[in-house]
C-alpha cells in the first residue's frame, strides 16, 4: 500500500523508516476500520426508534481500563521499537573517511569537499554549486552549516532530512545503496527562492566515483 | 458559588434601559461579547478561506492566473502561506471556539448573571478587534504582511533582508501581542467565573463537559503563553534594535525560538481542540438521549492530556538540529498523549452504545467530528515516531495531519456548537434541511480536499513550495494537487448552504423555545435568547449532573439539572 506512494527507497536505514511507517500504517488502519464499524454499526442499530428507551449506564470500569490499557501497550512497543532506529540514524555516526560540507545559504546548497588530505580549510578543497557526488554502499558524513537562515536538508530517495542552522555545525550521514541521481530540496521555508532551492545528489559506483575523483583532483 | 451583589442590583437597575451602543457594540453581556467574538472569527475565516483558495489554485496549476487575483508570485505566495496559519490557528479558532462559545456558554452554564469582569470582558474583545485590524493593515502596508511561516522562524522572520517585508513582520507581532492580551483577558473571566460564580448545587463534578474543557484549555493557554511572550520580545529587539538573542553571528542561537514557540505551539493546539472536543461531549447525550460514558475519566483524561501538553512541544523540532538525544523522551510523551484522547474518543462512541440516536443536524456535525478527528489521531503516531517524522516532517503529511485534526475541531466541532445552541443564542430556529446538506456536502469536501494529501506528503511534496512542478519527483504526483484544489473551492461552496440557512433563520425562522432539543444544562432554563442578566429574579439551582438522560427516576427521557423531584414515587 504504502510503498505505491513512497519513493523508491535507496539508503541502508531507509528500510527500517519505512518499515516503521508499514508498522503504523496496520495498527492505525486496523484501529480505524475497528472504530469506525463499531460508530456505523451503533448508529444503525441504536438509531431513534419509538417505545425504545436508551441504557441508563454512566460508564463501565473494566471496559474503561481494557481499551486504557490496550493502546498504551501498543504504543509503548512503537515507541520501544522507534527508538533503536532513531538512535542509529541520528545519534551514531559511522566511522568513514568521506566527510562532505554542505553550506545552505538563500538558495543554493554549496558543497564543499576536502580533497585528497581529507582537511577542510586547505588549498585542495572543492566546492561545487548544488551538486552532491558520493559512491555507492559507503557511508557518508555531511557537515551541515548555514549561512543566513535555516534550511533543511531533504533526500526523499534516502529518507534523510536534517535542517542546517546558522551558527551550528550538525553532522549527519547517510549510505546509497544504489547509483543514480537524487533531488535535494530544501524542507524549511526559506525565503521567497525556497520554492525551486534544490540540488543533486550522484550516487555512482565506485569504479565511476573513482573516475568523478580524478577528474577533480588530477593532480593527486 | 454566590451570585455577586453587582449582578443582582443591575437586575433592577439596568433592565430594560441600555440603548444601541451599549447593547451591540460597548457591550458588557457576555453572550452579545460571544457573539462579538463568532462574528469577527468568521470574518476572519472567510479571509482564511479565500488565501487557501489562492494558495490551492497556485499548487494546482502554478504560475497561471488565479480569478479575481491574478498571478501569485513567489514572495506573494510566503505571505498566502503564513497568513492562512496565523488567520485560522489565532483568529478563526481561537475567537470562535475559545472567545464565542466561552463566553456565551460558561455564564449560561453554570447559573451565572454574567462574567465575573464584565467590563474586562468588553475590553478583552475590543482589544482583539484592535489586534484583527492591525492584521488586516498588514496586508496593506509597503513590503506587505509577514512571510515567514505562521511559525515565524527566526533568522528567517529577524531581519527584512531575507524575507523583503519589513512592517509587516512588526505588526504580525503586535497582532500576536494585542491577541494573546485579548485572551488573558478573558481566561482570567472564565476561570473566575467559573470557580466563583457557579449557582448552588453546581458542583465540580456536575459541570457539563464543556465547561471543564474550556477551563482546561483556559488553563493552558494562560501556563503556555508566557515564554511565547518573551520570544516575541526578543523577536522584535532583534529587529528593531539589532539585538542577537537569535542571531548566530552575535552569539545568539535560532534554536531559541523554536523551543518557546513550541512550548506554547503544542499547547496551543489543544487550546483550539478541548472546546471542540468539548461541544461535541454535550452534543453526544443530547441527541443518544443517554448519560456521557465515564464522565469523571473524561475529566481527568482532559487534565492528563492538558498536563502532558507541556512536555511534548520538541516533536516539533525532531530534525531542527537540536540534540537528537532529546527526541526519545519527547517521542515518548508524544505516543503517550495519545492515550487520553484515545479514552475520550471511545468514550464518545461508548455514548452512542444502546442510545436512542436521533440525527438532528448538530449531532451530525458532532458525529463527523469523532470519525474526522480519529482519522488525525491516528495519522498524528506516525509524526510521534522520531524516525518516521524525520520523513514526512515538513511535508504534506504534517498538513493532512493538522487539518484532520484542526479543521475538524474548529469546522466540525464547531458547527455541531453553532447549529445545537443557534436557538438559544438568536433565538430563532435554523433549517434542517439545509443543515443537512451543509454537513454532507462539507464532509465529503474536506475529504476530497484532505485525504489525498496524506498521499502526496508521503511522495515527498514539502510544505510551503510555491510551485511543486519545479521538482521531478514530484511532477508525477501533480494530479493530487489537482484533485485537492478542486475538492477545497467545492469545500469553500459547501458553505453557502449555511450562510443562506442563518440569514434565512435570522430573517425568517421560526421563533425556538425555550429547551428546542430537550437538554438537561442550565441555559436550556433560560428564555430564547436569555435576556440581559440571563434569568429573571431567580436563579436555577442545580440537583444533579448534567448528563441524566433516560433516567428511570421520570417518565421523560430527560432530566434537567434544576428540576427537582418531590419524591422517589416511582
Amino acid at each position: 500500500m504504502l510503498s505505491w506512494w513512497l519513493p523508491e527507497n535507496v539508503s541502508t536505514f531507509g528500510q527500517e523508516i519505512d518499515f516503521l511507517f508499514e508498522l503504523i500504517y496496520w495498527i492505525t488502519g486496523g484501529v480505524f476500520v475497528l472504530v469506525a464499524v463499531a460508530m456505523l454499526a451503533f448508529l444503525v442499530m441504536y438509531r431513534h426508534r419509538e417505545g425504545r428507551r436508551a441504557r441508563y449506564t454512566h460508564g463501565n470500569t473494566p471496559v474503561e481500563i481494557v481499551w486504557t490499557v490496550v493502546p498504551t501497550l501498543i504504543l509503548v512497543v512503537l515507541t520501544a521499537l522507534s527508538i533503536p532506529t532513531w538512535a542509529r540514524i541520528k545519534m551514531q555516526l559511522p566511522q568513514t573517511d568521506l566527510k562532505i560540507e554542505v553550506m545552505a545559504k538563500q538558495f543554493n546548497w554549496i558543497v564543499t569537499y576536502p580533497g585528497p588530505d581529507g582537511k577542510f580549510g586547505t588549498d585542495d578543497d572543492k566546492t561545487f554549486d548544488n551538486e552532491v557526488h558520493v559512491p555507492v554502499g559507503k557511508p557518508v558524513v555531511l557537515v551541515l552549516k548555514a549561512k543566513d537562515v535555516i534550511h533543511s536538508v531533504f533526500l526523499p530517495n534516502l529518507r534523510f532530512k536534517q535542517d542546517a542552522v546558522p551558527g551550528r555545525e550538525i553532522l549527519a550521514w547517510f549510505e546509497a545503496t544504489k547509483p543514480g541521481k537524487y533531488e535535494m530540496p530544501c524542507a524549511e521555508l526559506c525565503g521567497f527562492g525556497h520554492s525551486g532551492m534544490r540540488g543533486w545528489l550522484f550516487v555512482h559506483t565506485p569504479a565511476d566515483y573513482q573516475k568523478w575523483v580524478k577528474e577533480q583532483w588530477p593532480s593527486s | 458559588m454566590r451570585e455577586s451583589g453587582a449582578a443582582v442590583l443591575d437586575v433592577h437597575a439596568h433592565h430594560a434601559e441600555r440603548g444601541f451602543w451599549r447593547t451591540y457594540v460597548f457591550s458588557t453581556d457576555h453572550k452579545m461579547i460571544g457573539k462579538q467574538y463568532l462574528s469577527l472569527g468568521l470574518f476572519w475565516a472567510v479571509v482564511g478561506g479565500l488565501l487557501a483558495h489562492v494558495m490551492r489554485w497556485q499548487l494546482a496549476w502554478p504560475e497561471t492566473a488565479v480569478p479575481g487575483w491574478g498571478e501569485v508570485g513567489p514572495e506573494t505566495y510566503n505571505v498566502l502561506v503564513t497568513m492562512h496559519g496565523t488567520i485560522m490557528v489565532f483568529f478563526v479558532a481561537m475567537p470562535i471556539l475559545l472567545g464565542a462559545f466561552g463566553n456565551f456558554l460558561i455564564p449560561l452554564m453554570i447559573g451565572a448573571r454574567d462574567m465575573a469582569f464584565p467590563r474586562l470582558n468588553m475590553l478583552s474583545v475590543w482589544v482583539f478587534a484592535l489586534a484583527s485590524l492591525v492584521l488586516l493593515v498588514s496586508f496593506f502596508i509597503p513590503g506587505g504582511a509577514a512571510s515567514a511561516g505562521w511559525t515565524g522562524y527566526p533568522p528567517l522572520s529577524a531581519k527584512a533582508e531575507y524575507t523583503g517585508v519589513n512592517w509587516g513582520m512588526d505588526l504580525w507581532i503586535l497582532a500576536h501581542a494585542l491577541e494573546f492580551a485579548a485572551f488573558l483577558m478573558g481566561g482570567v473571566n472564565y476561570l473566575t467565573t467559573a470557580i466563583a460564580l457557579r449557582v448552588p448545587g453546581m458542583t465540580f463534578f456536575r459541570l457539563p463537559l464543556v465547561i471543564w474543557q474550556l477551563l482546561t484549555a483556559t488553563t493552558l493557554f494562560l501556563l503556555s503563553v508566557g515564554p511565547l511572550i518573551a520570544g516575541a520580545v526578543m523577536l522584535l529587539l532583534d529587529r528593531i534594535i539589532g539585538t542577537h538573542f537569535y542571531a548566530a553571528e552575535g552569539g545568539g542561537d535560532p534554536l531559541l525560538w523554536q523551543h518557546l514557540f513550541w512550548f506554547f505551539g503544542h499547547p496551543e493546539v489543544y487550546v483550539i481542540l478541548l472546546p471542540a472536543v468539548g461541544l461535541v461531549l454535550d452534543v453526544l447525550p443530547v441527541f443518544a438521549r443517554k448519560p456521557i460514558f465515564g464522565y469523571r475519566w473524561i475529566i481527568y483524561s482532559t487534565i492528563a492530556a492538558g498536563g502532558l501538553s507541556f512536555i511534548v512541544w520538541a516533536h516539533h523540532m525532531f530534525v531542527s538540529g537540536m540534540d537528537p538525544r532529546l527526541a526519545m523522551p519527547f517521542s515518548i510523551t508524544t505516543i503517550l498523549i495519545s492515550v487520553p484522547f484515545a479514552f475520550i474518543m471511545f468514550a464518545m462512541i461508548a455514548t452512542l452504545w444502546k442510545g436512542s440516536i436521533r440525527f438532528d443536524t448538530p449531532m451530525l456535525w458532532a458525529l463527523g467530528f469523532v470519525a474526522m478527528f480519529i482519522v488525525g489521531g491516528l495519522t498524528g503516531i506516525f509524526n510521534g515516531s522520531a524516525p518516521a517524522d524525520i520523513y514526512i516532517s515538513d511535508t504534506y503529511f504534517v498538513v493532512a495531519h493538522f487539518h484532520y485534526t484542526l479543521f475538524s475541531s474548529v469546522v466540525f466541532g464547531g458547527f455541531a456548537g453553532f447549529y445545537f445552541w443557534f436557538p438559544k443564542m438568536f433565538g430563532r430556529l435554523l433549517s434542517e434541511p439545509l443543515g443537512k446538506i451543509h454537513f454532507w456536502l462539507t464532509l465529503v469536501f474536506f475529504n476530497v480536499t484532505f485525504f489525498p494529501l496524506h498521499n502526496i506528503g508521503l511522495a515527498g511534496m514539502m510544505r510551503r513550495i510555491a510551485n511543486p512542478l519545479e521538482y521531478e519527483f514530484l511532477v508525477p504526483h501533480q494530479w493530487i494537487n489537482v484533485v485537492a484544489t478542486v475538492g477545497g473551492m467545492l469545500l469553500l461552496a459547501s458553505q453557502i448552504p449555511f450562510v443562506v440557512n442563518v440569514v434565512w433563520s435570522l430573517l425568517a425562522g421560526k421563533t425556538a423555545p425555550k429547551n428546542p432539543w430537550g437538554a438537561n444544562t442550565l441555559e436550556w432554563t433560560a428564555p430564547s435568547p436569555p435576556p440581559h442578566l440571563n434569568w429573571g429574579e431567580t436563579l436555577p439551582v442545580v440537583y444533579r449532573g448534567a448528563y441524566e438522560y433516560s433516567s428511570p427516576e421520570v417518565a421523560e427521557d430527560w432530566l434537567p439539572q434544576d428540576r427537582t423531584l418531590a419524591a422517589r414515587s416511582r
